[in-house]
C-alpha cells in the first residue's frame, strides 16, 4: 500500500518560535503547473511588530556577543543547512527551479554563511581605525551594528537573496526581520528551522512570510527599526520605503543583485548596516621625555 | 591675586581684554560666489548679517533663489570634469594651499567669526579656525592616497555635492563639507546658514587667491527657501546636511525618490555620565565645558547629566560655583567664557524650553550676570529635579542649558542615557578603566569622550546613531560619503 505523505506546515518564525500569523490569514503559492505549494501565513502589521520587539529584545545579547562565538554560530547554521541539503533542493524543485539550479542555489547559500561567519570576527579590524589625533588623547573608531534590521528579501531566488541578506547583518552584529520570497517562500520557512537548531538566540532572525506590497510600509515606518535592506529594483518601492525612512532617519541600503553570483559577497554589505563609533580618552602624558621611553 | 577685590558674585575683577576688530574685513555687501565670481542675486535681494552681541548690522548679504542655485549647480557640474580629471596630487596641492592660506589668515577669520556668530574669540582663535585649517590641510593628503583607504575597492568621485551648514560653527564646518569632497574629486554647492554667512565668504576669497579652479565650489547664501532649491535641484548627487533632525527628516524624504546620496548630521541630547569614582573636579570643567562650550550650540553638547546619586550634592554644589565665575558678554573679549546667543529667534527658543523646565517642576539655577542692554543673552543655566519625561530632558534646546538627573547602577544609566531618538555623543566620567570600556561599548552614540568633552579633530570621524543622522565626517570614514565604487 502506497504510504501518504506527511506534508509540512509552514509557519512564520518569531522570537525562536514558530506561530502562525496572529492574523489567521494565509495564501496559497502554486507551481508552474498550478499545483498548490503550501498554505503560507499572510503576516500582517501586527506580526511585523511582534517581531521588531523580539529583534529589539534580542539585540543587546547579539550584539555584544565576543564575534568569535556569533562566527561559530553562523558556522553552526551553515552545518544545519547542509544536513538539509535534499531538503533545499526538493523544496527549490517544486518552486520550479532545474535540479541543477537548485543544487547550485543551496551549495552557493552554504557557503555563503562558512564566508560571512568567516568575516564575523574579522570586518572590525578591517574598518577600525587608531586616529593620530592632535592633542594628547587616544582615540579610535571601530563599527557597530545599526540595530534592528529589516531585510525585503529577493523575490527571484528562494534562498540565496535571503541567506546573502541574514548572513551579512547577523554577522555585523545586528537582529534582523526578513520578509520571504512572495512568490517563493518555502525555503524560507525551512531556513528558519535551520537557524531554530543552531544556537541563534530568539529573536535574532525572525522570518515573515507574506505580501511585500502589503508590509513594505510598515517596514519603513516602523519607528523602532533602525535600517531596512531592499533587495530588489522597483523604483516605486524603493522610493516609498526612503520616504517612510525619514520618519526616524531609518538608514535604506538597495541592492539590485545576482544574489546567484558567487562574487555578490564582500565585507562591504556587512558595513552597509555598521555605525563607526569613535572614543576619545585623555592620555596622562604623550611624548617622549627621558631615556625610559 | 592679593590686591584684587572679590566681587559679591564670586567673580575676580579683570579689566577688559577686547581683541581689536579691525582685522576682519567686512564689505558693506556680499554676492553670491559663482564659478569663481562674485555675482549679484538674480532678483536682487540682500538681507542684513548682524552682529548678536550688539545687533549692529555689518553687512549685507545676497539672497540665492532657484535661478541662482540653477546657475552654481551648472557651474559646479561644468568644473566638476576637469576637476574630477585633474591628478590627485595636485589636487591635494590646491587643498594644502587653501590649509596655509586659512592659517596665515587666521585671526582675521576668528574676528569675522565672532562679530558675525557671537561666540567667544578664544573660542574661534583656539578652536574653529585653526581646526579648519587642519582639516584641509589633513583631507589635503587624502587625495592622492583614496585606494588605500577602501580594500579591493577603487573609489571614484559622485559628482556635484550640495552641503547645507549650520551657524554654530560656521567656518569649520565648511571646512568639515568641503575637504573631504574636494579631495575626492567632487565639485561643491555649499549654502551657509543665514546668520552666519561672511566666514564663507571670505573663504570664496581666499579660494580666489589659491587659484582654485572656477565652479570647483561655489557659495549660495540665504535661508531655508534657498537650501529647499539645492536640495531639489535635478543636477545635484549628492546632499550633506548638518542641522536639526526636523530638517533633515524633511530632507531625506524629499530625495526618496531620487538617486541622490545623501550624508545627515542632524540635533543631539548627549548623556554626560558622572560615577562617585569620579575625579570630581576634573568632572565639573569638563560637564562645564560639555554645555556651556559655545553658548551650548553644540549638536553633541552634553545637555542631559546624569550624577550617580551619592555624589549628587557635592556635584552639583561645585557645578553651581563653577558658573557662577564663567564670564558672560562681550565675544571679543578675551576673557570671555559665554558669548552672545547667535539669534534673536534662538534666543526665543532657549527662553521657551527655561519656561518649560521650570513649569514642569525642575529647580533651575541661573548665576547673576552682568548682561549687556543690547544683544540676545542667556546665563549659563542648570536644571535639577529633572526626570526623563520633562521636555527639557528630551528635546534639544541648543542652548546653555542642562538637564541634571540622578542614577544609581550603571544599568540603570545606561537605559536612562539610550533612551531616546537620538545618538550623536556620550560622555563618561571615572577612574575606572574596565567601567569606562562597558560604558563605551553599550552608549548608542556615534562619539564617546570618556574623562574628557567636545574634542574634535580632523583625524577623528564625527556622526551620529539613529536620529542624529548618518554618515561620518572626519577621518577615513569621513571619505566615504564623497565616493562611489
Amino acid at each position: 500500500m502506497a504510504r501518504l505523505e506527511v506534508l509540512k506546515t509552514y509557519k512564520i518564525f518569531i522570537g525562536g518560535k514558530f506561530p502562525r500569523t496572529e492574523s489567521g490569514r494565509y495564501y496559497s503559492p502554486r507551481d508552474k503547473k498550478g499545483n498548490l505549494l503550501a498554505n503560507v501565513c499572510l503576516c500582517s502589521r501586527k506580526d511585523l511588530r511582534e517581531s521588531v520587539v523580539a529583534a529589539r529584545s534580542a539585540f543587546g545579547g547579539w550584539s555584544t556577543r565576543s564575534a568569535f562565538n556569533r562566527s561559530q554560530i553562523l558556522y553552526r547554521i551553515a552545518e544545519m543547512m547542509e544536513g538539509r541539503r535534499t531538503q533545499f533542493i526538493d523544496e527549490l524543485i517544486k518552486q520550479g527551479a532545474t535540479a541543477s539550479a537548485a543544487k547550485k542555489e543551496v551549495d552557493l547559500a552554504v557557503d555563503r554563511l562558512v564566508y560571512y561567519s568567516g568575516w564575523c570576527d574579522k570586518f572590525q579590524q578591517v574598518f577600525s581605525s587608531v586616529n593620530p589625533v592632535n592633542s594628547s588623547h587616544f582615540n579610535f573608531s571601530v563599527p557597530e551594528p545599526t540595530g534592528v534590521v529589516g531585510l525585503l528579501a529577493d523575490e527571484k531566488t528562494s534562498l540565496a537573496g535571503l541567506v546573502s541578506g541574514i548572513a551579512a547583518l547577523v554577522a555585523g552584529g545586528n537582529t534582523v526581520i526578513a520578509l520571504a520570497s512572495e512568490s517563493k517562500p518555502l525555503c524560507a520557512v525551512t531556513f528558519s528551522e535551520v537557524i531554530a537548531t543552531s544556537d541563534v538566540p530568539g529573536g535574532v532572525i525572525n522570518i515573515l512570510t507574506g505580501s511585500k506590497k502589503e508590509l513594505l510600509e510598515h517596514f519603513g515606518s516602523h519607528m523602532d527599526i533602525n535600517a531596512v535592506v531592499y533587495q530588489g529594483n522597483s523604483n516605486e518601492e524603493l522610493s516609498q520605503l526612503r520616504s517612510l525612512a525619514s520618519n526616524n532617519v531609518k538608514r535604506i541600503s538597495s541592492y539590485d543583485k545576482d544574489w546567484m553570483d558567487t562574487a555578490q559577497q564582500d565585507p562591504y554589505f556587512i558595513m552597509d548596516a555598521q555605525e563607526i563609533k569613535t572614543t576619545w580618552h585623555p592620555i596622562e602624558n604623550i611624548g617622549s621625555e627621558g631615556s625610559g621611553y | 591675586m592679593a590686591g584684587k577685590e572679590k566681587k559679591e558674585s564670586g567673580l575676580w575683577e579683570y579689566s577688559p581684554a577686547p581683541e581689536s576688530a579691525s582685522i576682519g574685513k567686512i564689505a558693506p555687501k556680499y554676492g553670491l560666489f559663482i564659478d569663481g565670481k562674485f555675482i549679484a542675486p538674480a532678483k536682487g535681494r540682500y538681507f542684513p548679517s548682524i552682529n548678536p552681541a550688539t545687533e549692529a548690522k555689518l553687512s549685507m548679504i545676497a539672497e540665492a533663489d532657484a535661478a541662482d542655485v540653477d546657475k552654481a549647480v551648472k557651474a559646479a557640474r561644468k568644473a566638476f570634469g576637469s576637476w574630477s580629471r585633474l591628478s590627485a596630487s595636485e589636487r591635494g596641492k590646491y587643498l594644502y594651499r587653501i590649509a596655509r592660506m586659512i592659517q596665515e589668515r587666521a585671526r582675521e577669520f576668528a574676528v569675522i567669526e565672532t562679530l558675525d556668530g557671537g561666540k567667544p574669540i578664544r573660542e574661534s582663535r583656539d578652536i574653529d579656525i585653526p581646526l579648519a585649517a587642519a582639516h584641509f590641510f589633513y583631507y589635503a593628503g587624502w587625495a592622492d592616497k583614496l585606494e588605500y583607504a577602501f580594500p579591493n575597492r577603487k573609489p571614484k568621485p559622485i559628482g556635484v555635492a550640495g552641503q547645507i551648514i549650520p551657524w554654530n560653527f560656521p567656518l569649520l564646518m565648511a571646512a568639515w563639507k568641503i575637504a573631504p569632497a574636494l579631495a575626492a574629486g567632487n565639485t561643491v554647492v555649499l549654502k551657509p546658514a543665514e546668520t552666519t554667512s561672511l566666514t564663507a565668504l571670505k573663504l570664496a576669497e581666499l579660494f580666489s587667491d589659491c587659484g582654485l579652479p572656477p565652479g570647483v565650489v561655489n557659495i549660495v547664501t540665504g535661508a531655508g527657501a534657498t537650501g529647499a532649491a539645492l536640495v531639489n535641484h535635478k543636477g545635484i548627487d549628492k546632499i550633506a546636511f548638518t542641522g536639526s533632525t526636523d530638517v533633515g527628516k524633511i530632507i531625506q524624504k524629499a530625495i526618496a525618490g531620487t538617486t541622490k546620496k545623501s550624508t545627515l548630521e542632524l540635533g543631539g541630547k548627549a548623556a554626560n555620565i558622572i560615577f562617585e569614582d569620579a575625579t570630581i573636579d576634573q568632572a565639573v570643567e569638563g560637564i562645564v565645558n560639555g554645555i556651556y562650550f559655545n553658548q551650548g550650540h553644540v549638536c553633541c553638547a552634553g545637555s542631559r547629566l546624569f550624577v550617580q546619586e551619592s555624589i549628587h550634592e557635592e556635584v552639583v554644589r561645585k557645578l553651581k560655583h563653577r558658573i557662577k565665575s564663567l564670564r558672560v558678554g562681550d565675544p571679543m573679549d578675551k576673557n570671555t567664557d559665554v558669548g552672545a546667543i547667535n539669534s534673536k529667534a534662538q534666543l526665543e527658543t532657549i527662553q521657551k524650553y527655561v519656561r518649560l523646565g521650570k513649569e514642569e517642576g525642575a529647580e533651575i539655577f541661573q548665576p547673576s550676570c552682568n548682561l549687556p542692554d543690547k544683544g540676545f543673552w542667556c546665563p549659563p543655566t542648570l536644571f535639577t529635579n529633572v526626570s526623563q519625561s520633562h521636555t527639557i530632558a528630551r528635546e534639544e534646546i541648543f542652548g546653555p542649558v542642562l538637564a541634571i538627573q540622578t542614577f544609581r547602577t550603571e544599568a540603570e544609566v545606561i537605559a536612562k542615557a539610550n533612551n531616546t531618538p537620538f545618538g550623536l555623543s556620550a560622555g563618561v566620567w571615572t577612574d575606572k578603566g574596565s567601567k569606562i570600556f562597558n560604558l563605551t561599548s553599550k552608549l548608542r552614540a556615534g562619539v564617546v569622550w570618556a574623562n574628557t568633552y567636545n574634542k574634535f579633530d580632523p583625524v577623528s570621524p564625527f556622526g551620529g546613531y539613529k536620529e542624529s543622522g548618518f554618515g561620518r565626517e572626519g577621518g577615513l570614514h569621513g571619505i566615504l560619503p564623497y565616493v562611489q565604487f
